[in-house]
């Protein structure tokens, strides 16, 4: 007598519900956090009138939403000031903060602890604080109305960005800097030749995060061009899409995947380094 | 360093000292700064009952934002270390919300919960639920938009995950072998073992919270859907019956639509005195932040 042997397409099958049946908490999760960017693509090409229902699924395909977005909107300038903001605030900052945080992590010199109290402080200052003030500095040199009273504070450094750049400094070995200081570099040769390639990764992680921030930046571009429509940022011209075009959900939603989907690219480009700077931001106990 | 030490005087403490000057005067940005003494705080605390709304709407924000997002991270972090395969991959899905652009996802958010044609009511509707307005209702907008911060957690979340993943396995082992049960393991040594890290996401999330704003502020504006041209981008904050007004919309409001600089500045030296106090609960915490190489 033969034991029956289950057939081998039952045998995986069987396999494959025991991997999901462990996995259902962590699937029906995944479910959860994809779901939104999935009804955000469905909608994006669906025509005006379906996305005024409640269709989940678009009964035609309107890819050339993403063309009207273009046409209808100066999205093109929207998409002109918001690179221009990002890169240009992230090229300042590294310029000013990576010798500043190499001075913080690798120098010692007196005050050097109380100016990194204060530089805590100001990372964790409420930014509306000292809205007003700062309005009226850039009110006073007439560039309100513009974005570079966004852009030229990087050129002496960014709390966040120095405070990030010196919890990496810290990871590299005093041994290495006075090796080189031993061979007779200077100190900014110590920083260029030395700290800035054995730091490569974090400081492009404190770039993208500063990429991002002026990329996802909302508080600063309302403050300073919410009058001046030339110079928006697409975060601000999103948050006016709906109220300048009714009715089109579709086209709405078009948009949103348009500022989305840099992020998004750019992450999983540089997820390894990405991480890794998140985690820094936290205190490890 | 010069140069940061500058922008430390330029953009920091200049702009405090002054914000504190101008809270004792008042002016537009026509006017001359005219001294008025305590007058803008006796408004704030005695009369002017929006303040009274917009800091209570921040608080609720820090009691039940804060906490949702901190639960939500412990979670979703140990659910990803009790995976034995695939945890790079759900990590990767469980952090993808904390990219979205907060505007991007906020708009998005609006549009799911729209109480008559969104996704979310639909589904609800499938089993017999009948949603709420979301966004559009005064009781709800609050909860939905702590349903949007706990949906973009991911960033907190992979402070947890690593900090978990510094917990000695030999101490679950230990515990086990004891016969501590899963529960028992998780209070007596995950718990204390987080406790850092637990502190360091509740003050940061305080501070964080008092901040709160482009949520709010486009949520209110995408919801209300009322066309703004007449008068700004603001008029529609706090939509609706400013139950999304935070703190900081409030003093921006005052300051931005009303030109209301003075007393723009009595709300802002308030905000930074609560912020402070936080900070330095932080801050005496401080050998937490010189770590790293030590």
């Amino acid at each position: 007598m033969t034991v029956a042997l289950p057939r081998r397409g039952t045998m995986v099958r069987e396999r494959w519900l025991v991997v999901v049946a462990r996995n259902s908490v962590a699937i029906a999760a995944a479910i959860i956090f994809i779901a939104p960017f999935l009804f955000v693509v469905l909608m994006s090409f669906m025509t005006s009138d379906q996305a005024l229902t409640s269709n989940l699924w678009p009964t035609t395909w309107h890819p050339e939403n993403f063309v009207d977005i273009f046409t209808k909107m100066p999205m093109f300038d929207y998409l002109v000031n918001t690179m221009t903001y990002a890169l240009l605030a992230t090229g300042f900052m590294l310029l000013s903060s990576i010798p500043a945080a190499f001075a913080l992590a690798k120098l010692k010199w007196r005050g050097s602890t109380a100016v990194f109290i204060v530089i805590i402080c100001m990372m964790m200052l409420p930014p509306q604080v000292v809205t007003v003030p700062l309005y009226l500095m850039w009110s006073n040199s007439g560039l309100t109305g513009t974005l570079w009273p966004l852009i030229l504070p990087m050129l002496v450094g960014d709390a966040f960005s120095i405070f990030l750049l010196r919890q990496f400094l810290m990871t590299i070995p005093d041994t290495v800097l006075d090796a080189a200081r031993i061979d007779g570099c200077s100190e900014w040769q110590v920083l260029l030749r030395v700290v800035v390639p054995m730091a490569k990764p974090g400081i492009a992680a404190t770039a993208i995060f500063q990429f991002f921030y002026a990329w996802n930046d909302y508080y600063g571009p309302l403050l300073y061009t919410s009058e001046e429509q030339s110079n928006w940022t697409l975060s601000i011209a999103l948050s006016q899409f709906k109220t300048l075009h009714h009715v089109e959900w579709n086209l709405v939603m078009a948009a949103t995947l348009l500022v989305m989907a840099p992020v998004i690219i750019v992450f999983f480009f540089a997820q390894r380094a990405f991480v890794q700077g998140v985690t820094l931001t936290g205190v490890k106990g | 360093m010069a140069p940061a030490l500058i922008g430390i005087g330029v953009f920091f403490l200049y702009p405090l000292l002054a914000a504190v000057y101008f809270s004792f005067t008042r002016f537009d940005l026509l006017t001359v700064p005219e001294w008025v003494g305590l007058r803008n705080y006796t408004y704030l605390f005695t009369q002017d009952s929006v303040a009274g709304k917009a800091a209570l709407n921040t608080l609720w924000f820090v009691v039940i934002l804060v906490p949702a997002r901190m639960l939500a991270a412990l979670l979703t972090s140990m659910l990803l270390v009790s995976l034995k395969r695939g945890g790079g991959f759900f990590r990767t899905i469980f952090y993808l919300p904390a990219l979205a652009p907060p505007v991007a996802a906020t708009i998005a958010f609006v549009f799911l919960f729209n109480p008559a044609t969104g996704p979310v009511n639909e589904v609800l509707s499938w089993f017999g639920v009948d949603g709420p307005l979301w966004f559009d209702s005064p009781d709800w907008s609050k909860p939905s938009l702590v349903l949007l911060g706990t949906w973009a957690v991911g960033d907190l979340m992979v402070i947890f995950l690593a900090a978990l993943l510094d917990v000695p396995k030999p101490l679950y082992e230990a515990a086990s072998i004891d016969g501590a049960n899963a529960w028992q393991r998780f209070v007596h040594i995950t718990l204390p073992s987080l406790s850092p890290v637990l502190m360091f996401a509740a003050v940061t999330g305080v501070i964080q919270t008092l901040q709160y704003f482009t949520q709010a502020a486009v949520a209110a504006s995408v919801a209300s859907g009322t066309a703004t041209t007449g008068g700004g981008i603001s008029s529609t904050f706090g939509y609706p019956e400013n139950s999304t007004l935070t703190y900081p919309l409030h003093l921006y409001v005052s300051g931005f639509r009303y030109y209301d600089m003075g007393y723009a500045n009595a709300l802002a030296v308030v905000l930074f005195l609560v912020a402070f106090a936080v900070t330095l609960v932080l801050l005496r915490r401080f050998r937490a932040f010189t770590g790293g190489a030590r």
